[in-house]
């Protein structure tokens, strides 16, 4: 067996190769700068498609509020630029790198969107999803493909750039990319209540979230947790935006919210925005480095009964919760299933959510299922919407799960 | 406008296939009476009407899942529709078609105003989701301008978006779950009170699906709560031009205004002569830009929006100084349609959508199709994001003048695209630009979403003739042509 590795430098080159495996019916591994390549389930194949030449922004326009950029452009890179601009990726990707043992900042756009990234905004400004305006790509099938625009408002045709975010390359290999951005916010301020509980806490996010103050993150770590500069137990609180308008909010907020009891305090500027990155890249459970790392998407309100489900069957397990209790992630000690039974069992247990098992070592990603396991007919759609794409199973077999 | 060819055998069946979902749908919920369907031969793009073969209007899920698996087995079409109010025909009954109404699903089923939910039937008005927790200070954001009428469920059909989308999102932002009938009865869900999806994002695919790949009979929105204050902006320009040039600074400074619309000269004496906003009638263009938010971000901003509108040439300007002004100002905007019906036997709403700084060559390009077709237009957006909605004035009485009219229609959308827009930013494909697909989609685009389609609806019964200028078999479309023994391109990088 041949050992080619492809790099191609243009779309058409992507073709090719993908053309290529169709013929020779030999599956792909894509990636792009290959900071993500240890979430999912390992995929051995013999040829890697690396997209990381397809490199650069081909246009920003901060008046239209869009960016266009090949997949292999770092995401550093388009932030920094959007940043002279005063604007933002607004749902805030996560930064995998360090958490999978990497180094920070060095994953691409292709990467944000195939894994449908992001950070303690999504719960105002959505994930990457909300963001991909457009895309062009090459299908399983070796044929380029657009979809969407550069436009915002478009329902011309499906909107298949909803179903390649999060897809993880196993329906195309993306070779363009039109997404939105949005003005940056000029102040940030991040109130702080120490010393609530997990249920009284996620009551406080709730209030603070259903208030009209305009909440873009809300965060809790217990006890024994740190972020930044905030060490649990510690609720946080985000408020964006013009200063006068930030202020006023902060000071309605800290009335508001005083009946919960605790201990009010505030952080601001570079104290806030380090906390943030802290709680966006899962800085508090990166080390030590050989525990598995869940990542559960749960009702808000759901989330500390959840927590106490999983914590009264592992010893040893530690965690936070982002998006006002609907983002928890969790460190659980090392075992040949990752407590996968344990974790799921008690996100079923809630009345909807998933579970993605995002760090762990080879042999259990290759045993336990990464992705949150389907019901019989949405895994049948699912194994079908792949069929659509990739007939052959030519792009990152198994993946997502063990037959597609 | 051809649609599929209506399938003889299926229609020689007709009386056992009432009779079959009579069975399903006891009493007044299945209508084979002529006069009594009349209502549902169209939807809010009336120039096209159908009589369907039946209609039938379940009450639960499982009467849904059990018509549908009716249907696929025995090879009927199936339309669905929510309140009818589609203005590109997507609800267009077929002669040899089930039409599957889904009115009767008109409940709330929870509100979670600590999870900040709703979930509700999908024939429940995307009005009635605020109505119910209005009192509580929350509202559902995506507002269509038909929101009095149309339906939640249609809302996800069409992915609707609003004058408030710019800042608050389309119906695919805003939308967490579903709970979906396939068209082989099976009942599937989608999400929930939870954010993102665990497999493909089959929620965001189906959202904007416009009734093609599955019925959706229950869906769980977000809701937010109401901005504390709203306040608007009425600035009139000499010009388009000029007030594009306007929107394009507010929004670089930074600025998401709730909502930013723009009229012009023939729309804006229209509204005037109708409702008596105080529109400038001199101006050449009018634009609304309202800020919601804390009061004291909106008083921020009001400023900051006049002093860049003056700097942009504004020749009047207004501040609301309380609701009734505030609602005075939005008026004329709302009443747009109706006021250009006025001075017109009929109109032609478009709805296409450009990158923002091709302003002025769309609407030169639209005064000089004006003039070759003799007909007017009148424009009004949603200047924010580029979303045009040109009225094209015209009597259908007039022999020719309703084909006039759409091939107008078609031109405007036709340079949309060429200018980097799109055929559609918010009334959907369905009948109406269905043909005009080909114009922003290569025809291997056009296969890979109709083999999309092929994974929920094989048999292609949901909805056919919408979308798709041309049907083609699915095992047509999954054949793949290999050729094999290939060698890898020599000149492909390698590492």
């Amino acid at each position: 067996m041949t050992t080619d590795n492809f790099r191609p430098d243009t779309g058409a080159q992507v073709q090719d190769a993908i053309a290529w495996a169709v013929s020779a019916e030999t599956p792909l591994e894509l990636i792009s700068r290959g900071s993500k390549r240890d979430v999912g389930r390992p995929v051995q194949v013999a040829h890697t498609l690396d997209l990381s030449a397809l490199s650069g922004v081909g246009l920003y326009e901060p008046e239209e509020l869009i960016c266009q950029a090949g997949p292999g452009t770092p995401v550093a890179e388009i932030e920094s630029m959007l940043a002279e601009s005063r604007q933002m990726l607004a749902f805030e990707p996560m930064d995998l790198g360090p958490l999978l043992g990497g180094e920070a900042g060095q994953g691409s756009i292709g990467g944000v969107f195939a894994a449908n990234l992001a950070g303690p905004r999504r719960i105002k400004a959505g994930a990457a999803r909300d963001h991909l305006l457009g895309f062009t790509a090459v299908t399983g099938r070796g044929e380029t493909v657009k979809s969407g625009g550069r436009v915002v408002k478009n329902v011309t045709g499906y909107d298949l750039s909803k179903i390649v975010c999060g897809s993880w390359g196993t329906l195309a290999a993306l070779t363009d990319l039109t997404f939105k951005v949005l003005p940056a916010p000029e102040v940030e301020t991040t109130l702080v209540i120490h010393g609530l509980d997990d249920d009284a806490a996620v009551r406080l996010m709730s209030a603070a979230l259903g208030s009209p103050h305009e909440v873009s993150s809300a965060a809790h770590l217990p006890i024994g947790i740190g972020a930044g500069d905030i060490a649990g137990p510690a609720t946080c609180i985000r408020l964006e935006g013009f200063g006068p308008s930030v202020a006023a909010r902060a000071e309605a907020l800290e009335g508001e919210l005083a009946g919960f009891g605790g201990t009010m305090g505030a952080v601001d500027g570079y104290l806030s925005r380090d906390l943030w990155r802290a709680v966006r890249d899962v800085e508090p459970l990166t080390a030590p480095l050989d525990r598995p790392v869940w990542r559960l998407s749960v009702p808000p309100m759901a989330g500390p009964s959840v927590v106490l489900a999983i914590r009264s069957a592992v010893e040893g397990v530690e965690y936070y919760y982002d998006w006002a209790g609907g983002l928890i992630w969790l460190a659980v000690p090392a075992e040949p299933d990752a407590h996968a039974s344990i974790v799921r069992g008690a996100v079923a247990g809630t009345a909807s959510g998933h579970a993605t098992l995002v760090r762990a070592d080879e042999a259990v990603r290759a045993a336990v299922p990464v992705f949150q396991p389907q019901a019989t007919g949405l895994a049948a759609l699912n194994a079908r919407i792949k069929n659509s794409f990739d007939p052959l199973g030519v792009l990152n077999p198994g993946r997502m799960t063990a037959g597609g | 406008m051809k649609m599929p060819e209506p399938d003889g055998a299926v229609l020689a069946r007709r009386g056992e296939i009432v009779a079959a979902l009579r069975a399903i749908v006891p009493g007044e919920g299945v209508i084979a009476d002529d006069r009594e369907m009349r209502p549902y031969e169209s939807d809010g793009l009336t120039a096209y009407r159908q009589l369907p073969m039946v209609v039938v209007l379940p009450e639960t899920t499982a009467q849904v899942a059990a018509i549908l698996k009716y249907c696929q087995a025995n090879g009927i079409k199936v339309v669905p529709r929510g309140s009818g109010t589609s203005l590109s025909g997507g609800a267009l009954p077929l002669a040899d078609g089930v039409l599957l109404g889904l009115g009767k699903f008109n409940r709330i089923l929870d509100i979670d105003y600590a999870n900040r939910t709703v979930t509700a039937q999908p024939g429940v008005t995307n009005l009635g989701i605020t109505h119910a927790v209005q009192d509580r200070g929350f509202y559902y954001a995506p507002d269509p301008s038909s929101q009095i009428a149309c339906s939640i469920g249609g809302n996800v059909a069409e992915n609707s978006g609003g004058v408030h989308c710019l800042k608050y999102g389309l119906t695919t932002n805003n939308v967490l779950g579903v709970e979906l009938v396939t068209i082989d009865g099976e009942i599937l869900r989608l999400g929930g009170k939870h954010l993102d999806s665990e497999g493909y994002d089959l929620l965001g695919l189906l959202t904007g699906s416009e009734g093609l790949l599955a019925v959706v009979t229950e869906v769980t929105v977000r809701i937010l709560r109401k901005p504390a204050t709203a306040r608007a902006l009425l600035v009139g320009f000499g010009s388009s031009e000029e007030a594009g040039a306007c929107v394009a600074a507010v929004v670089g400074a930074g600025i998401i205004p709730g909502g930013m619309e723009m009229m012009d000269g023939l729309a804006i004496n229209a509204a005037e002569d109708f409702v008596h906003a105080g529109y400038p009638r001199d101006a050449g263009a009018l634009l609304i830009v309202e800020l919601d938010g804390p009061e004291v971000e909106v008083d921020f901003l009001i400023e900051r929006v006049r002093a860049i509108a003056e700097a942009h040439g504004a020749t009047s300007l207004r501040i609301s100084q309380n609701e009734d002004e505030r609602n005075a100002f939005w008026a004329g905007r709302k009443a747009a349609f109706p006021a250009v019906g006025r001075i017109s036997p009929d109109y032609y709403c478009m709805d296409g959508t450009i990158p923002r700084r091709q302003l002025p060559e769309i609407l030169s390009r639209m005064a000089r199709m004006s003039e070759q077709y003799g007909l007017r237009v009148a424009n009004v957006f949603h200047a924010g994001d580029g979303n045009l909605h040109p009225l094209i004035l015209f009597d259908a009485n007039e022999p020719g003048e309703l084909e006039k009219a759409e091939a107008f229609g078609s031109d405007i959308l036709r340079a949309c695209v060429e200018l980097g827009g799109v055929l559609t930013g918010e009334h959907g494909v369905g009948v109406e630009k269905r043909d005009l697909m080909g114009t922003m989609f290569s025809e291997i685009d056009l296969a890979q979403q109709q083999r999309l389609k092929c994974a929920w609806d094989p048999d292609g019964l949901l909805n056919p003739g919408k979308v798709f200028p041309t049907l083609h078999r699915c095992a047509e479309l999954g054949r793949m042509h290999i050729q094999r023994g290939q060698l890898p391109f020599p000149d492909l990088p390698r590492f």
